[in-house]
């Protein structure tokens, strides 16, 4: 048998259903259960009527698609050159700075939004530029990453081609490049759009009244104005935009998509002409100091106080009276234990779930795909609908859990599962089936074959999506905007109030929390990028290569 | 004085030296047929003198113009790759009119010359094709049309047939050098085929006799 377990060998139908019941009911509960209450309180004919017919719906509506679309185009502008010294040659720090900008990309949203709040002039603080500009920093690794990595495979000879009859850089690019990688541009766009048309976190602390998204309106209509119809219309808004980009950006690159031999191996080469040397150089040293210097310029600032410099900002951390009479009405080191017990609960609830529904997931076959679909649904839904569904669903006994102390790390690990399982399937559908056979005809019955073959394949890339959990929830932000309350802060929470607040002291604490937030998630995608390998494995696997180890 | 001349080319990738003080001349409307085996430096050469390729010594040559630090584009120097690379975006018209569109000419004609070439390439009428659907011959020539379609004051083709099967190979082959000589085209080809050799090229050398490294 080619694909599969031969029939008497597979795991018994019992063990697979015993496994997908845990991640069944939590996708039921936690999820489905919100999403179709979200749903109800929007579909009543005069909030939806009332909601739309207000002027200010159609202003955020129209900023949130806007500064969506200045995104992603600027984006892809600024993007394309790294792409194409990433793709096409080899430099000292090539690998750095894809790591850098990856390391920018994974970072939580408030301290993005936190670096740029540091690095641009007070003149451009709270306007839609600082927003723009985050947002381009934050998504360059999506070009990079996606049109970087369809342009290395691209022959370079097809480039050489063109210039050969006659066709300058410029024109190669125009009329060569570009149309060619319109598959990979339209899937970074995509991609970059619907992060940007979602965002939360970075306009929350970069944003003012004017730059209004559909997300913070949410936000603002549920937990400020207490208009939950109105907050659940926009939802429901925002989503059918977000199946709208979707489904056009599955059928732009279904139609773009070309047969291009693409080649199996990369042809990077060393820039040989002065002024090719000229231009990777600039290049990689101006896209590395657009990334390094909002969060160099986060740091300094933790440094400055209203007298010049200062580490009274970190020494004062601990104290919630940070002057005689001077209260802060939250415990910034509370908000950091508050954070690394959420993250401890949320990666062992989605470590958990994750790996017996990619154990379920990767035996079941078929049915399985409904499973692993489902799973995923949380990556489409922003985690403000998450969060937001959440709150107005526990909200009345007997399922009143707002103050249950595990409800935030439920809605953080409903955000991370979809990472979890995604890193763990691959690995589990790559173990050879036939395994299994082997060791029937050893004398194992399928159940200890499952357990003694496949099982132990689970760990590592286990520990890889643990690694990404934890680091999701240290930066969540927009499910817990609703879900944490007074005294259970979390880092974004407390980085967000502290930035919000007057007073440079509070500024500078607020940009010690989001350092300390930056080393902790970098320090655990370094970990995650040591267990590269697994992944790349179960890459190279699904896709029927053979694998020298 | 020749008409392309490689003097003294080297060039190094890593450490090994793939070409050392390779040296060629090639007459005006002359054939010359490059032989060796793989790896001694063939297709390197053609993409030194493409431009397509810095060499780390020497000069390349056509006519009084040292051309050596010419761009690509500015060379006026043609090359029919061995995997084509014809673009998958274009029709065949449009690929075999691409360097006239580069150079400015309008539509009308460049299609009229376009044609024109695929006619002679015994192509007719394939000006609206989809270029991943065409066979590997048919492929090739469009590869051919589009070079010479150009004017290029040399060609340079890389195992132009290889990978097609023997009678069509012959038959082209035949094609190829007819054309070349009608055209009186100064062209260096690239190939491994002694027999190809005698039927395209009006002369053969090997690359050891014209190439210093190993």
């Amino acid at each position: 048998m080619k694909n599969g377990v031969s029939a008497a060998n597979r795991l018994p139908r019992r063990v697979v259903a015993a496994l997908a019941v845990g991640p069944i009911a939590g996708l039921a509960v936690f999820y489905l259960w919100p999403f179709a209450t979200l749903l109800a309180r929007a579909i009543n004919g005069s909030t939806v009527a009332d909601t739309l017919s207000r002027g200010a719906t159609w202003d955020v509506a129209w900023f949130t698609v806007w500064q969506a679309v200045a995104s992603t185009v600027i984006t892809m502008l600024v993007g394309l050159a790294p792409a194409y010294i990433v793709a096409r040659f080899e430099f000292p720090g090539r690998q750095l700075l894809v790591g850098v900008l990856t390391a920018i990309f994974v970072l939580p949203t408030v301290v993005m939004g936190a670096a740029f709040l540091a690095l641009l002039p007070d003149s451009l603080d709270r306007t839609v530029w600082a927003v723009i500009a985050a947002h381009v920093a934050f998504n360059l690794a999506v070009v990079v990453r996606t049109v970087g990595a369809f342009w290395e495979h691209l022959p370079i000879d097809m480039e050489s081609a063109a210039a050969t009859l006659g066709a300058s850089r410029w024109r190669v690019f125009v009329d060569i490049s570009l149309p060619l990688l319109r598959p990979s541009l339209s899937a970074a766009g995509a991609i970059i759009f619907l992060f940007t048309f979602t965002s939360f976190g970075v306009i929350r602390i970069l944003g003012s009244a004017g730059t209004r998204t559909l997300e913070i309106e949410v936000w603002r209509r549920a937990t400020q104005l207490g208009d939950i119809g109105g907050a659940a219309v926009l939802s429901v808004l925002q989503l059918a935009v977000l199946a709208v980009v979707v489904g056009w950006s599955t059928r732009a690159q279904r139609r773009h998509a070309r047969a291009v031999d693409l080649r199996p191996e990369q042809d990077r080469r060393r820039a040989k002409s002065p002024g090719e040397r000229r231009f990777v150089t600039l290049v990689a040293i101006g896209t590395a100091a657009l990334c390094i210097a909002p969060l160099a310029a986060m740091a300094i600032r933790s440094f400055r106080s209203s007298s010049g410099w200062s580490t009274t900002a970190w020494t004062t951390l601990g104290k919630a009276e940070v002057r005689p009479g001077i209260r802060l009405g939250l415990d910034p080191v509370e908000a950091l234990v508050n954070s690394i017990q959420n993250a401890a609960w949320a990666t062992s609830f989605a470590v958990v779930l994750g790996a017996v529904a990619s154990l379920a997931i990767a035996a079941a076959g078929r049915g399985g795909r409904l499973l692993d679909v489902g799973l995923m649904l949380p990556i489409g839904t922003s985690a403000v609908t998450i969060g937001f569904g959440m709150l107005i669903t526990f909200d009345t006994p007997p399922v009143d859990w707002r103050a249950e102390w595990w409800l935030v790390p439920v809605g953080h690990a409903l955000v991370a599962l979809p990472f979890v399982v995604r890193t763990t399937v691959g690995v589990l559908r790559s173990v050879d089936p036939s395994l299994q056979d082997a060791a029937a005809t050893l004398g194992a019955s399928p159940t200890r074959a499952w357990w003694n073959v496949v099982v132990p394949f689970l760990w590592r890339p286990l520990a890889v999506g643990a690694a990404l959990a934890a680091a999701i929830s240290l930066g969540e932000f927009g499910a817990t905007s609703f879900l944490s309350r007074s005294g259970g802060e979390t880092l974004p929470i407390a980085i967000d109030e502290l930035l919000g607040r007057t007073g440079s002291l509070l500024q500078a604490q607020g940009y010690a929390l989001a350092t300390i937030l930056t080393v902790a998630t970098v320090s655990l995608v370094i970990g995650v990028s040591r267990f590269h390998d697994v992944t790349g494995l179960a890459h190279r696997r699904a896709n029927g290569q053979t694998v020298d180890r | 004085m020749s008409h392309l001349r490689v003097d003294q080319i080297g060039i190094r990738f890593d450490t090994t030296d793939v070409l050392r003080e390779a040296t060629l001349t090639v007459e005006r409307a002359e054939v010359v047929a490059l032989l060796g085996p793989s790896g001694s430096g063939k297709t390197t050469l053609l993409r030194v003198i493409a431009g397509i390729l810095r060499p780390d010594s020497g000069s390349v040559w056509i006519g009084a113009n040292d051309i050596t630090s010419l761009p690509t584009h500015q060379r006026g120097v043609g090359m029919v790759f061995q995997d084509n690379q014809l673009f998958p975006h274009m029709s065949t018209i449009d690929n075999v009119a691409y360097g006239l569109r580069v150079a400015g000419v309008a539509k009308a004609e460049r299609h009229e010359r376009g044609a024109a070439w695929l006619d002679r390439v015994g192509l007719a009428g394939f000006e609206g094709r989809v270029v991943t659907e065409l066979s590997g011959g048919e492929a090739k020539r469009v590869a051919l049309a589009r070079t010479l379609a150009t004017e290029p004051s040399v060609v340079l083709l890389d195992e132009p047939l290889t990978g097609l099967d023997r009678e069509l190979h012959d038959r082209l082959a035949i094609q190829l050098a007819q054309l070349l000589v009608e055209h009186s085209i100064t062209a260096v080809l690239v190939t491994h085929d002694p027999a190809e050799a005698d039927v395209v090229a009006s002369r053969s050398v090997r690359m050891d006799q014209i190439d210093g490294s190993d």
